[in-house]
């Protein structure tokens, strides 16, 4: 599958199928600092992505005072 | 994983509710935490005419979209810090939001009408961004909202936000900013309410009602926020979340409960005399005062005569300042 990260913005490719939580581990990323969207749509944390998926990893912590 | 009021399928896990949610459901619990939060604080009512600081982030769109959503009269007012690329993209973001919902947005550009820009005002006046950044928006939406006779200021401030200056304050003992630290700021003379009615929910919860309601919003940081220590306690807060869900919630809705009572009188002693400013008149405080040839002229003023005399300074130049003064104060500390 296609992962677009953020911040700055750059994609990977993962091989195989992946559930979210379990990709969200596998990048070392904070499941209270992001969101999962699959082809636009948010996906809970037991979501199953497939291999043609595009996933979009987007965090959500803003740092100005 | 299923939506705990309707059993359909669920878009979003949110462990500190031990729950999951649709769509249409997610949005109903932000709505209801967000009623919640303006009438246990009593922050305005449906005649009141509100002013939304808006900076094209999530949080600002999403406290104005719900806002609107929930039958209030929100007006925004973007103001235009010239930091950069992200100020252009930012306000795109700001201006594209209230013209596909017809709403009314002011912009204020701090070159065009004072003639300086947040990363020079940075290096005419030796503060760090965030310092001239913050204070030149706090002198702005005061002004925006009494000029235009709004009631009251709403800002986007999450209960992240919150729980991370709590966290910063409860560090360092800070017991006058702890006594402050209420969502809402009551009017005083000169001043307008400022009010947070994001508190009860997180930025996370923020993010995902932008997706859900199809709110395009910047999601590039500020380049001037980077590895800020806010930031730093934002990280730190999230990690003991993960672990034990609620956490955010309980430290920051308790500490109003159960802890700002405790602190009442010594918010009250903050409300000091306040005299007018002799260049803009706004109303300047003991604290902030500061005598220019026998005359009282406020912070904003001072920092707008020293910025505008200064010849503009690029983004760069700030940000690599600033990180090697981050580096020498952390060198400093660690000794
Ligand atoms: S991060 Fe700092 S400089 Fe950037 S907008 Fe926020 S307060 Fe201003
Ligand atoms: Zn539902
Ligand atoms: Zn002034």
């Amino acid at each position: 599958m296609k992962v677009i990260l953020r911040n700055p913005r750059r994609e990977i490719v993962i091989d195989g199928r992946r559930r979210v939580h379990a990709l969200l581990a596998e990048l070392e990323l904070a499941r209270e600092g992001h969101l999962v969207i699959r082809n636009g749509t948010l996906v809970p944390g037991d979501a199953e992505l497939d291999r043609d998926d595009v996933i979009e990893i987007r965090p959500v912590i803003s740092g100005g005072a | 994983m299923k939506c705990r009021t309707c059993r359909e399928p669920a878009i979003i896990d949110l462990p500190r509710h031990n729950a999951n949610f649709c769509a249409e459901h997610f949005l109903q619990l932000c709505r209801r935490q967000v009623a919640k939060a303006i009438h246990d604080h009593e922050m305005f009512t449906a005649s009141d005419r509100i002013l939304v600081a808006v900076s094209g982030g999530k949080d600002s769109l999403a406290v104005w979209d719900l806002l609107v959503d929930l039958g209030y009269r929100a007006d925004g007012l973007y103001i235009a810090l010239g930091i950069g690329e992200y100020s252009d993209e930012s306000r795109g973001y700001a201006e594209r939001f209230a013209a596909e919902r017809g709403l009314v947005l002011n912009v204020v550009s701090l070159r065009e009408e004072y003639g300086y820009d947040v990363p020079t005002a940075a290096k005419a006046t030796g503060r760090v961004p965030c310092s001239a950044c913050g204070m030149s928006k706090r002198h702005l939406f005061d002004k925006a909202a009494l000029d235009g006779g709004y009631d009251v200021v709403v800002t986007g401030h999450n209960l992240d936000d919150e729980a991370a200056v709590l966290f910063g304050n409860a560090l360092r003992w800070d017991v006058e900013y702890l006594a402050r630290q209420l969502p809402v700021l009551p009017a005083r003379h000169g001043f307008p309410r400022k009010v947070k009615p994001l508190i009860r929910l997180t930025e996370r919860e923020m993010a995902a009602w932008c997706v859900v309601r199809g709110i395009d919003y910047i999601i590039e940081e500020c380049p001037m926020a980077a590895g800020n220590r806010h930031l730093g306690y934002k990280e730190a807060l999230n990690s003991l979340e993960e672990k034990s869900p609620g956490t955010k919630a309980s430290y920051y809705l308790g500490f109003l409960d159960r802890m700002a009572p405790l602190l009442a009188d010594l918010a009250a002693t903050g409300a000091d005399s306040v005299r007018p400013c002799a260049r803009c008149g706004a109303a300047t405080g003991v604290a902030d005062e500061h005598a220019v040839d026998g005359e009282i002229v406020c912070a904003f003023c001072r920092l707008v005569e020293r910025s505008a005399a200064h010849a503009p300074v690029s983004v760069d130049l700030v940000r690599k300042k600033s990180r090697a003064e981050r580096r020498a104060t952390m060198e400093v500390e660690a000794r």
